[in-house]
């Protein structure tokens, strides 16, 4: 960094050296083109201030859970489970519904005091907001930003899945993208929410509280959503945590799953995050534009 | 002196309006800005200029009116006229998470600026703000002034022709304010285009060629300082203090002393063209004030002429 600095300036001092922005038409059209990739570089370099602090949780946590579920729980629970998890261990059996829960975890933070943080607290939104940039590509360059934040964590944790042999299908790396896929699902509409919430009277703590833990202990997480009172499994038909996890079942162990279901877990999971994209954009454009 | 127009105007608003569902925040306001030219708008809080100020940047859509920047409609090209602008919010918007320098190549690359040009110039930018030593400091840890400082650099990250200030000093101790008009001197004397609002007239005062004074979201008045304060007051005004219980009663004495008499809750100020002569005459009616003052007529005597109320309340 330094040395980049002092070269630079030795180049300014250069007599005949004047260096100009491009025209303004210039930045008008790159921005057209490439604004969210702009923005999205803004808040990764940000992230990266803090980039110890996010692969330490990356790590941390699974094996945290893995050990105490996976390995802990597991030796109690392969002795009676009597085969409801499908003929596969419960460490098998619980790290898909693990990693999708990780993911969609993060997407409950990155969604909303981000956000918060855009349109309140520091007003992070309305520096971009006066550039050339237009509002759809705020949304969509911290969408991408956060996107590479739950790839990184998800991939972090799907090798220490892999590492623990709770992975054993190739395919299971496919895990991953569906993960994310969950994450987004349910933050997308959340961003939309958190983008409309004037002043946080704790009401994110409240969606942690009452949305996102409810989802993590009922969508067939820890036992299958079969074994729930019939009253509660609609719990699980709601929550992209189960979709996303049915999804990862049957790529890591190969969990039978017809064509069918298979389409509509995925099918579920892409409309929420379209409609979360689109109201989050309906109602960015309406905040900023004020 | 006003800055004569050179060529067509960099920004021009005609009948401009803007209103929310209960309220008229602008109300037809139309001005021309030619290029070069600081130009000011000066009025309370809720006169409608920062509403004016976040059309001109091209970022809240109009209700009705013409406006042009650069000749073109932001509310059609929007990333063009944006393209043009620099702008200094009312509110600090700096990346908190980032260092000084950091904030500063972020915003440039919304531009699509390249880092070969960025580097060098956030630290040109620095430089001119003051900022060097600051340059990987956190930005939490800037005082206010060096954080208005620091977004004055970032708006001029694209190198502008047009810059626009809302509210540019307020909230900053004296000294930081005239560090600040010094480097806004610097800009015009480039051939900046500045458009400020502001509610401080010692701020209009110094740094704008012509302004309008605006009040609940119209134009009142127009003109540069010397010639408003020539058109809407006296050449010097004398203020009067009685004690607070009495200046409205002594009003009445004071009668027939200058060309004009206005009794404020703390003060009686006297509009006349020789200050030491009306305050003669006052003592001469065997009046003892507590206080008097003999001062040089300024925008804020403009604006309680025109308004009936005093600019910062």
């Amino acid at each position: 960094m330094t040395e980049h600095t002092s070269a630079h300036v030795q180049e300014t001092a250069g007599p005949a050296y004047r260096l100009h922005a491009h025209k303004p038409e210039v930045s008008a059209r790159r921005a057209r083109a490439f604004g969210s990739w702009y923005y999205a570089e803004h808040v990764l370099r940000a992230m990266n201030s803090y980039r110890w602090t996010l692969l330490a949780t990356s790590v941390g946590t699974p094996v945290m859970y893995l050990f105490a579920m996976g390995v802990g729980l597991a030796t109690l629970v392969d002795r009676n489970s009597g085969g409801v998890f499908g003929g596969v261990s419960y460490l098998a059996f619980i790290a898909p519904a693990l990693l999708a829960s990780a993911t969609i975890m993060t997407a409950a933070t990155e969604f909303t005091y981000p956000v918060m943080d855009g349109f309140k607290w520091r007003r992070v939104y309305y520096g971009p907001h006066a550039s050339p940039l237009g509002t759809n590509q705020i949304v969509h360059g911290h969408v991408l930003a956060i996107t590479v934040r739950l790839s990184v964590t998800t991939i972090v944790y799907f090798l220490i899945v892999a590492a623990f042999g709770a992975s054993p299908q190739p395919i299971g790396v496919l895990a991953i993208p569906v993960a994310v896929l969950s994450g987004l699902a349910f933050g997308l509409p959340l961003m939309a929410y958190a983008a409309s919430v004037e002043d946080d009277k704790g009401q994110f703590a409240l969606v942690m509280r009452f949305i996102v833990m409810p989802l993590f202990l009922f969508s067939g997480t820890f036992f299958p959503l079969s074994t729930l009172p019939v009253f509660l499994q609609w719990i699980g038909w709601i929550s992209p945590l189960w979709h996303g996890t049915e999804l990862g079942r049957a790529l890591t162990y190969g969990q039978e799953l017809p064509a069918w279901l298979a389409t509509v877990h995925v099918l579920f999971l892409l409309v929420l995050a379209v409609v979360g994209l689109r109201l989050a954009r309906r109602v960015y454009a309406r905040r900023l534009g004020r | 002196m006003p800055t004569p127009p050179t060529g067509p105007p960099v920004i021009s608003a005609h009948r401009l309006s803007k209103h929310y569902a209960d309220f008229k925040a602008v109300d037809g306001i139309s001005f021309d800005v030619p290029a070069g030219e600081s130009f000011g708008l000066l009025g309370p809080n809720g006169a409608g200029k920062s509403t004016t100020m976040r059309m001109i940047g091209g970022v809240s859509q109009r209700t009705s009116g013409q406006l042009t920047i650069m000749g073109l409609d932001p509310q059609e090209h929007g990333p063009e006229v944006r393209a043009h602008l620099g702008v200094v919010p009312q509110q600090d918007n700096l990346d908190e998470e980032l260092r000084v320098r950091d904030n500063l190549l972020v915003y440039g690359r919304y531009f699509g600026l390249p880092m070969s040009y960025l580097k060098p110039k956030a630290d040109e930018l620095l430089e001119f703000a003051q900022l060097t030593e600051k340059a990987g400091a956190r930005v939490d840890a800037l005082s206010g002034g060096m954080k208005r400082r620091l977004t004055i650099a970032r708006s001029l990250i694209n190198e502008p022709k047009i810059l626009l200030l809302d509210e540019p000093t307020t909230g900053l101790d004296p000294q930081a304010r005239h560090i600040l008009w010094d480097r806004l001197f610097r800009l015009k004397e480039s051939g900046v285009t500045l458009v400020l609002t502001t509610h401080y007239m010692d701020e209009a005062e110094q740094l704008c060629d012509r302004l309008v004074v605006v009040d609940k979201g119209r134009i009142m008045a127009e003109g540069s300082p010397a010639q408003l304060i020539r058109e809407h007051s006296t050449r010097e005004v004398l203020e009067l203090r009685f004690g607070s219980e009495r200046n409205t009663t002594v009003a009445g004495e004071l009668q027939g002393i200058g060309e004009r008499l206005e009794p404020l809750p703390d003060r009686v100020l006297i509009y006349a063209n020789d200050g030491e002569a009306a305050l003669e005459q006052v003592v001469s009616r065997g009046l003892r004030p507590v206080t008097s003052l003999v001062r040089r007529s300024s925008l804020e005597d403009v604006f309680l002429r025109l308004t009936g109320r005093s600019l910062v309340d």
